[in-house]
């Protein structure tokens, strides 16, 4: 049997109090400080075992949004279901949750194996069950061998990986994480994306809500995204969706860098699902539907969509000035113009590397683009 | 550093060291050797003697030496416990009503402590708050003046707590009161021994207020110091004062050796 294999056969609940069965749903739920309102009406739903990712810029409500869950602020309207249950009125240590912080928030004064028992103690678990579940937990996060030592006798690494295990320990219906790598060095956050991506594989009935700023861990983790902007939901989506097809200028530019050109709609391409767009003098067609005829929008294509060789017959193809080329070891990045606007793309071979006013043909999959109304962006 | 040439630090520390002695170290040096001199008629003492030292020990003085630790052990104690509660208490009301109220504790702090003693004696003297005369009345003297350096130490602890701590406690399951127990008050543990430290000391040298109203069987160490003194008898003055200074050294130095689980969060 697996570490979690045995995570999830005991059917010893120590939080009976708790809403039943997982998931967060939230239903025009805002939060205001002194009058100001920081989070407008929210409404969206995390489904049990899903890994759902807020993202956004600072002061963008996302942590506005998760304290409202864990039950740290409460909404100005709206109501908080967790499991299905109103968890709106519940105090925090009755939610059944479990919360990963940036900076750990281990106790300094108990040891790695006080601190992973501290949930199961306060919820008055017997002592067999707290040694198991410590067991269990620091197995799975992989620290058995340092249940002993004082938080301040681990590296920044470690700490978190006994903050994941303390918050498994208790079994949350909803585990919060709270920019939980943010506070760790580019290469041990790396490593720790997949710590907890594999976590996730493991515990696949955990409902999970992450926020984070960084898209990279959010492209990574999440099942969907949730981008915020100025307190309000600016787009939701299944990752892969939102990413390739982003609805708004906003959330093509926050996940991944976009290229952004103005284009007039020409009609429908004969593909369905696929309209003509013209931009300057070059016709290219591009995913979309519902465009009208000489409407204007922007489309929209990700750099690393965008190549220098391609199939003219079956590809799009536009042509642009190359005003810069960086090369940057394994990736090489080019600038180029087409009229007012700039194209980035990121090639990953280039062995006849052009030169700084050549002009080039970019091509790119009519599927690897799509349209945006420009005023839709919030 | 500061001072980066070699002659600017002798004089830094020098000009240091001449503060320290004259402000600090003399006053308690001439106590000390008042303490063990026969005679002090010239500049310096003639003669030693532990003589003052075994008059200090019995009796009435050893007496003193009881009610000062009794009277600093329950003021410091009863500080502790509500000035950790009003901490507590308005740092969960954080605001202006939170500030005013936290403004209050320190009022007794800017009063002369004879005027705490003689407000005290006045509304003490009537049933059904009948104090006058009893141990009870030192205790709260002691009490009303120390508060306000308990208060204000233990809010200085929790002003440095991160919120996380207890939110993340409460986030796994900890009701108000465990959250309290085992992480709050363990997370801010050397504010609290450093309060009670401070509030022990400050009651151990109380003069003031408890001069207005100390009932005969419970003299603490500073009136009796006074007392003799002012009897002329200065030499067991000094040694009784040099008891005081001991006692509350000792104190203060085995609070900070606690053995206090390294919860200074790092």
């Amino acid at each position: 049997m697996t570490a979690a294999a045995a995570f999830h056969t005991a059917a010893d609940s120590v939080a009976p109090k708790a809403p039943a069965g997982s998931g967060v749903t939230f239903d025009r739920v805002s939060v205001a400080y002194r009058g100001a309102v920081v989070l407008k009406p929210l409404t969206m739903t995390v489904a049990a075992g899903e890994i759902l990712a807020m993202i956004g810029p600072s002061g963008s409500g996302k942590t506005t949004a998760l304290r409202a869950v864990a039950g740290f602020v409460r909404p100005a309207s709206g109501r908080i279901y967790i499991g299905g249950t109103d968890a709106t009125d519940l105090p925090p240590c009755e939610r059944g949750l479990a919360m990963v912080v940036q900076n750990y928030a281990l106790f300094p004064h108990m040891r790695v194996s006080e601190n992973v028992a501290f949930g199961l103690k306060a919820r008055g678990a017997g002592r067999d069950l707290i040694a198991r579940r410590v067991e269990e937990s620091l197995r799975i996060v992989g620290m058995s061998q340092y249940s002993r030592r004082f938080p301040r006798e681990l590296s920044g690494g470690q700490q978190q990986r006994v903050a994941i295990a303390r918050a498994l320990a208790v079994r949350p219906r909803v585990l919060l994480l709270d920019e939980p790598l943010s506070a760790l060095d580019a290469q041990i956050r790396r490593a720790m994306v997949e710590e907890v991506a594999r976590l996730h594989a493991d515990l696949p009935d955990l409902t999970i809500l992450y926020v984070t700023h960084d898209q990279s861990e959010a492209l990574t983790l999440a099942d969907r995204i949730a981008i915020l902007k100025d307190g309000e939901l600016s787009a939701i989506g299944r990752t892969g969706e939102l990413y390739h097809r982003p609805p708004n200028r906003f959330a093509a530019e926050f996940l991944g860098r976009a290229n952004l050109l103005p284009v007039v709609v020409e009609g429908k391409a004969r593909d369905h699902g696929f309209v003509g767009v013209r931009i300057g003098d070059a016709k290219v067609v591009v995913s979309g539907d519902d465009h009208p005829a000489g409407s204007r929008r922007l489309m929209c294509v990700r750099p690393q969509n965008l190549t220098l060789t391609g199939d003219a017959e079956r590809s799009n193809s536009i042509e642009a000035e190359l005003r810069e080329i960086h090369w940057q070891g394994e990736l090489t990045h080019l600038v180029a113009a087409i009229g007012e606007s700039i194209l980035r793309v990121v090639a990953t071979r280039l062995p006849n590397p052009p030169a700084r006013g050549d002009r080039l043909s970019f091509f790119f999959s009519p599927s690897d683009a799509n349209l945006i109304v420009e005023e839709a962006g919030v | 550093m500061l001072v980066w040439s070699l002659s600017g630090r002798v004089l830094v520390w020098s000009f240091a060291a001449l503060i320290l002695g004259v402000i600090f170290v003399a006053p308690l040096a001439v106590i000390m050797l008042a303490s063990v001199s026969q005679q002090w008629n010239g500049i310096l003492p003639t003669g030693f003697t532990l003589e003052h030292y075994r008059d200090a020990a019995g009796g009435a003085e050893r007496d003193a030496v009881f009610a000062s630790l009794v009277t600093g052990f329950v003021a410091s104690l009863l500080a502790l416990v509500t000035g950790a509660w009003a901490a507590l208490a308005l740092r969960a009301r954080a605001g202006r009503w939170g500030d005013a109220l936290g403004v209050l504790f320190f009022i007794p702090s800017a009063v002369p402590s004879v005027s705490v003693g003689l407000g005290l004696l006045v509304a003490f003297s009537q049933k059904p708050l009948l104090l006058n005369g009893t141990t009870a009345i030192v205790f709260v003297a002691h009490y009303v003046l120390i508060s306000a350096f308990a208060f204000g130490n233990i809010s200085a602890g929790l002003s440095r707590l991160a919120p996380d701590y207890e939110e993340v406690a409460s986030c796994l399951g900890a009701r108000p009161g465990y959250k309290l127990m085992h992480v709050t008050l363990p997370l801010i543990a050397p504010y609290l021994v450093a309060s009670f430290g401070l509030s022990f000391a400050l009651s151990m040298g109380e003069l003031g207020a408890t001069v207005m109203v100390y009932p005969p069987g419970w003299v603490t160490m500073p009136v009796a110091i006074f007392g003799l003194t002012d009897r002329g008898d200065i030499f067991t003055g000094a040694a009784l004062t040099m008891i005081l200074v001991v006692t509350t050294l000792i104190l203060l130095l085995g609070l900070e050796r606690a053995p206090i689980r390294s919860a200074a969060p790092r």
